[in-house]
């Protein structure tokens, strides 16, 4: 008999630490049923994944609450190949291929057909020899299956990008009796066309009965093939709808909606900030940055403003103040000031008045085994030549000017340790940040481009850093370009928020606009005429 | 290499740089040196009996993502502590080498098994790993030799303990007891025993196939059976005896055999394919092996050719094992075992998500490279007839690693024609280089000192263009990404 259910998740709760990622989550898929999970990031969509395929990170964290059930029984896997065996298949965002492969052998991975040696019957299995015929065979049927007219035999590393991903599907696919199939993304990397293809895979998969669970956050896609809609938030599900009963605007709002609580009082805004002087413009910006390709962008940010860039991850928005810096290949027209930078120079940027404090802190933006005072007097040093006693023949660190300025910094922006000469790498998540920005404002810029400043440090931190950077466009005039994920804090300080949306920028809305308006630009789907 | 004439020409010279080089300096030296084929081809053969087993154990790390294996001098260090052994206790002969086998290959098992789980631990710097591993193991092989066996280990054995009863010594002469031990089996003895082997094997097979009530699959068995029978019988024919009594083939002889083999056995395919089967096409493969042998077998008739390939006289079983060994690899990389090495070479990542064992899987490949090349030393020390105690695993690893590299292979692809071609070019230049110096510049030292220039070299630039390389895929990766799908002014 057919169970009703192929996957139900029972007040599933999950938390790291202190931290609840996910609280009673509870939602079921029927066979054959499309069931889309929307949600931002860091909404619980993969810790829930992760729960589902019992990935060691759940397992190493204390487990999880509440039950996981498969067709009716109750699954807790103790590693992803129990789950593969159990029936769940999953199609990853980044391909899980071998170039260097057949198609068939990439379908076939780790499944390989065999047929028996006299060595096998000797030393084992794994001395059969591979059936490459039947290889061959078993992945025409799974790419017949879903329609597409590969060369079975053709080297993966010679498709197009877009036939990839149907590679995969016919992998996942070609598990004997596969019941779920988990769709990650899939879509990410795909052309419209592509993408249009691939969801009409899924609706001929649902039709042999089995059951999809459909991640994403293009809600254009979610509203043409999903039978049913869960709206992920904060760890919580916050509605589930069928398309029909609702509409993108709606959804849209669902997956940002909330409550915003102005972290910090900017009621000080500068007056004519509509008519100051353009402080950055930027014209048809391309970043080639790995993950965070950013495909023409242009912007015009005025004095004085604190400027924000949200979106979703992996959209783009980290490529751009990466690009302005000269960290990854860029082309485009980006002027300062009126100064043009030259991207092929590195370090330009920071010669004409730009300070950049980078999402990647322990990478890019501090020297994890220097001191704090070294660390803050780096870049001056560095790049104005400050901090400095003149030799003659040569210059030297003046120890005492960078102490100096180290205990202030320490004082200003309350970055708790033992001493300014304590090791950076020893300090805490949210007092490294302020090392890195008090490191930024040691070169007195005039420009401040701050990406993902609250990434992974506590609130308290938090809230201090974003007074601060309230406080440094008040009290001195500093443009400010905050880039982040997080959309309540842009909404809290920025004047103006830009929305980047697949590498480029999708709206540009006041903080106070509607959520729908937020999360409708995030996920790339502009409902005509909602406006 | 599959189809240079389709590539493009420019491709092909910058992807077999090194081969195409020392193409050019073995035929640079063999014009300088004044030397004659009769004095080359002797020398070639010798050493590439010595090599090949050696050069081909490399193989399957560098299929299993490892790079080349440093590491096989301690699988030469494993072969020369069991020919000690077995000289101390007196063993001769073919008998004495196959104890040698069964000494050194639970040692060698063990150490590549060693070497596995230190390698796991240092993924994606195992070349270095294994070159250290290399230099510690002979430390501890020195400890051994020198303090160990004799001091702790009483020995009374004049012949191969130093004077004071304390350490080994120097050289162990193998004369009488294991050289030539393989070489010297004559083509006789490997017919009758294989013929009695695998006849074994079938008649077991059948009781098996009968006693689980299989299908009996006669002809299957047949097939290795019948050309053996033929040999075999053929062997009391008093002609045909004398001829199968020796132990070294002349490599005329040898390459008119393989010659009207290959001819035959393709005629064969041919027909099959043609006149059975019937499939449509004309059947290159089969008429470019043809043509290769009729060409090869041509070569014999050049006056100058002949008399060079007539001093040639091949050790029959050593190189039944070497051709054993090459036919080996490839079918074993068409296992189940043998394509989870090359999923876990391309991706460790993908195999791992595929539910292979990653760590197991490469272990296993060090186990085998490890056993092979224990394998290779053995074979190559009897030939040789004098064990370097303290010297002849030294350089086994640089040197075969050098070979293979020569014949075109890269760190993350070999192929056995690659080790075959590399082996014959390398030593080609090694022999001809003194000579070649001589003649140049008055001088062989330079030759010397030139050919290990050489060796190391050719190691550097293959490591600095596998560098090269990676660095340059990384970069156009997120290009790639784009390619056909968004058109976007990326002319950096």
């Amino acid at each position: 008999m057919e169970p009703e259910y192929i996957l139900q998740m029972e007040h599933v709760s999950k938390s790291y630490g202190d931290n609840l990622v996910l609280k009673d989550v509870s939602f079921n898929v029927k066979p054959g049923e499309i069931f889309a999970l929307v949600g931002e990031n860091g909404a619980g969509k993969s810790t829930l994944m992760n729960i589902l395929f019992g990935m060691s990170v759940i397992h190493n964290t204390g487990g999880f609450e509440g039950d996981v059930k498969l067709c009716g029984e109750k699954a807790n896997f103790a590693s992803p190949n129990d789950a593969m065996k159990a029936g769940i298949g999953m199609v990853h965002q980044e391909f899980m291929l071998i170039p260097g492969f057949t198609v068939a052998e990439n379908i076939k991975i780790g499944r390989e057909d065999t047929t028996p040696t006299l060595a096998s019957r000797v030393f084992g299995k794994t001395l059969e020899k591979l059936d490459r015929e039947q290889m061959n065979k078993d992945a025409k049927k799974a790419l017949d299956t879903i329609g597409m007219n590969i060369d079975e035999h053709v080297k993966v590393a010679g498709l197009p990008v877009g036939y990839m991903q149907f590679v995969e599907i016919a992998r996942e696919i070609d598990k004997a009796d596969i019941k779920l199939l988990v769709f990650d993304e899939p879509t990410a990397v795909l052309t419209e066309t592509e993408a249009a293809r691939l969801l009409k895979v899924m609706q001929t998969l649902a039709a042999k009965g089995i059951a999809i669970v459909f991640i994403t956050h293009r809600l254009g896609e979610v509203m043409d093939v999903a039978q049913r809609i869960a709206v992920l938030r904060d760890g919580e599900v916050v509605s589930t709808m069928k398309p029909e009963d609702t509409d993108i605007v709606k959804v849209a709002q669902l997956m940002v909606g909330r409550k915003i609580e102005k972290m910090v009082d900017d009621s000080q805004v500068p007056e004519n900030l509509d008519t100051a002087p353009v402080a950055v413009h930027i014209n048809k910006l391309y970043v080639d940055m790995p993950g965070e390709v950013v495909k023409g962008v242009s912007l015009d940010i005025r004095e004085g403003e604190i400027f924000g860039i949200g979106g979703l991850a992996g959209q783009g928005k980290i490529g751009i103040p990466n690009g302005i810096m000269g960290l990854f290949p860029a082309v485009g027209d980006v002027e300062i000031f009126g100064q043009k930078i030259a991207f092929s120079k590195l370090g330009d940027a920071l010669h004409k008045g730009v300070a950049f404090v980078s999402e990647d802190r322990r990478g890019v933006g501090l020297l994890l085994d220097e001191s704090i005072e070294d660390n803050i007097a780096f870049n001056a040093v560095a790049v104005k030549k400050e901090y400095l006693t003149n030799f003659g023949l040569t210059k030297l660190l003046s120890r005492k000017k960078i102490r100096e300025h180290a205990l202030n910094m320490i004082k200003l922006l309350d970055i708790r340790c033992t001493g300014p000469a304590q090791r950076v790498g020893s300090l805490s998540g949210g007092n490294q940040q302020k090392v890195c920005l008090a490191s930024a404002l040691t070169l007195h810029p005039r420009l401040l481009i701050v990406s993902e400043p609250t990434r992974g440090i506590d609130i308290g931190a938090k809230k201090l850093i974003m007074e601060h950077l309230v406080k440094l466009r008040c009290e001195e005039g500093v443009t400010i370009i905050m880039v982040s994920s997080e959309l309540v804090e842009l909404r809290s300080i920025c004047d103006r928020i830009a929305i980047v949306s697949d590498g480029a920028v999708a709206e540009i809305l006041l903080p106070d606009a509607p959520d729908a308006d937020f999360g409708l630009a995030m996920s790339g789907a502009r409902a005509k005429g909602v406006r | 290499m599959k189809n240079p004439l389709r590539e493009n020409v420019g491709g092909f010279f910058a992807r077999n740089n090194v081969t195409i080089l020392f193409i050019v300096l073995c035929i640079g030296s063999y014009i300088a040196s004044g030397t004659s084929m009769s004095y080359l081809l002797p020398e070639l053969f010798t050493r590439f009996g010595r090599n090949a087993f050696l050069v081909l154990s490399l193989l399957v790390p560098v299929v299993a993502g490892l790079g080349l294996n440093f590491g096989i001098v301690i699988g030469a260090v494993a072969a020369q502590i069991s020919i000690f052994l077995v000289v101390l206790w007196g063993f001769s002969g073919f008998g004495g080498l196959m104890l040698c086998v069964a000494i050194c290959t639970p040692l060698a098992i063990l150490f590549g098994w060693l070497i596995g789980k230190l390698f796991n631990s240092m993924k994606g710097t195992e070349m270095i790993g294994g070159l250290v591993t290399g230099y510690f193991s002979d430390g501890l092989y020195q400890l051994l030799f020198l303090v160990i066996l004799g001091g702790v280990i009483p020995i009374n054995n004049p012949t191969l303990m130093i004077s004071t009863g304390v350490g080994v010594k120097n050289t162990i002469n193998l004369k009488d007891n294991l050289k030539y031990a393989l070489d010297d089996v004559s083509m006789l003895t490997v017919i009758r025993v294989a013929f009695y082997v695998v006849a074994a094997v079938s008649v077991i097979l059948l009781i098996f196939r009968i006693v689980k009530k299989q299908g009996l699959k006669i002809s299957s068995l047949l097939k290795p059976l019948v050309p053996l029978a033929i040999l075999y019988g053929a062997s009391f024919i008093p002609a045909a005896k004398t001829f199968l009594d020796t132990t070294r083939l002349v490599l005329v002889t040898a390459v008119e055999i393989a010659a009207l083999v290959t001819v035959a056995y393709n005629l064969y395919l041919i027909i099959r394919k043609k006149a059975i089967n019937k499939e449509p096409g004309v059947p290159k493969k089969e008429l470019a092996r043809i043509g290769l042998m009729v060409a090869l077998y041509a070569v014999t008739w050049i006056p100058q050719m002949y008399d060079a390939m007539m001093a040639v006289h091949l050790p029959v079983l050593t190189y039944l094992c070497i051709g054993a060994l090459c036919l080996f690899i490839p079918w074993f990389m068409d296992t189940k075992l043998g394509q989870n090495m090359r999923t876990v070479g391309q991706d460790r990542g993908v195999a791992a998500s595929a539910g292979i064992n990653v760590d197991r899987t490469r272990i296993i490949a060090m186990i085998i490279s490890t056993v092979l090349a224990s394998y290779g030393q053995l074979i190559s020390l009897q030939n040789i007839g004098t064990l370097q105690t303290y010297g002849s695993h030294n350089q086994v690893g640089l040197y075969a690693i050098a070979a293979l590299l020569v014949g075109g292979a890269s760190v993350n692809k070999a192929t056995t024609k690659q080790a075959v071609l590399g082996i014959l070019l390398f030593h080609t230049l090694f022999i001809l280089a003194p000579n070649a110096g001589k003649a140049l510049l008055g001088n062989a030292q330079i030759g010397e000192y030139f050919r290990v220039f050489v060796a190391y070299g050719v190691i550097a630039l293959a490591l600095a263009m596998h560098a090269w390389n990676s660095k340059g895929k990384k970069r156009k990766a997120p290009n790639e990404v784009e390619d056909g799908s968004m058109a976007i002014p990326f002319g950096l």
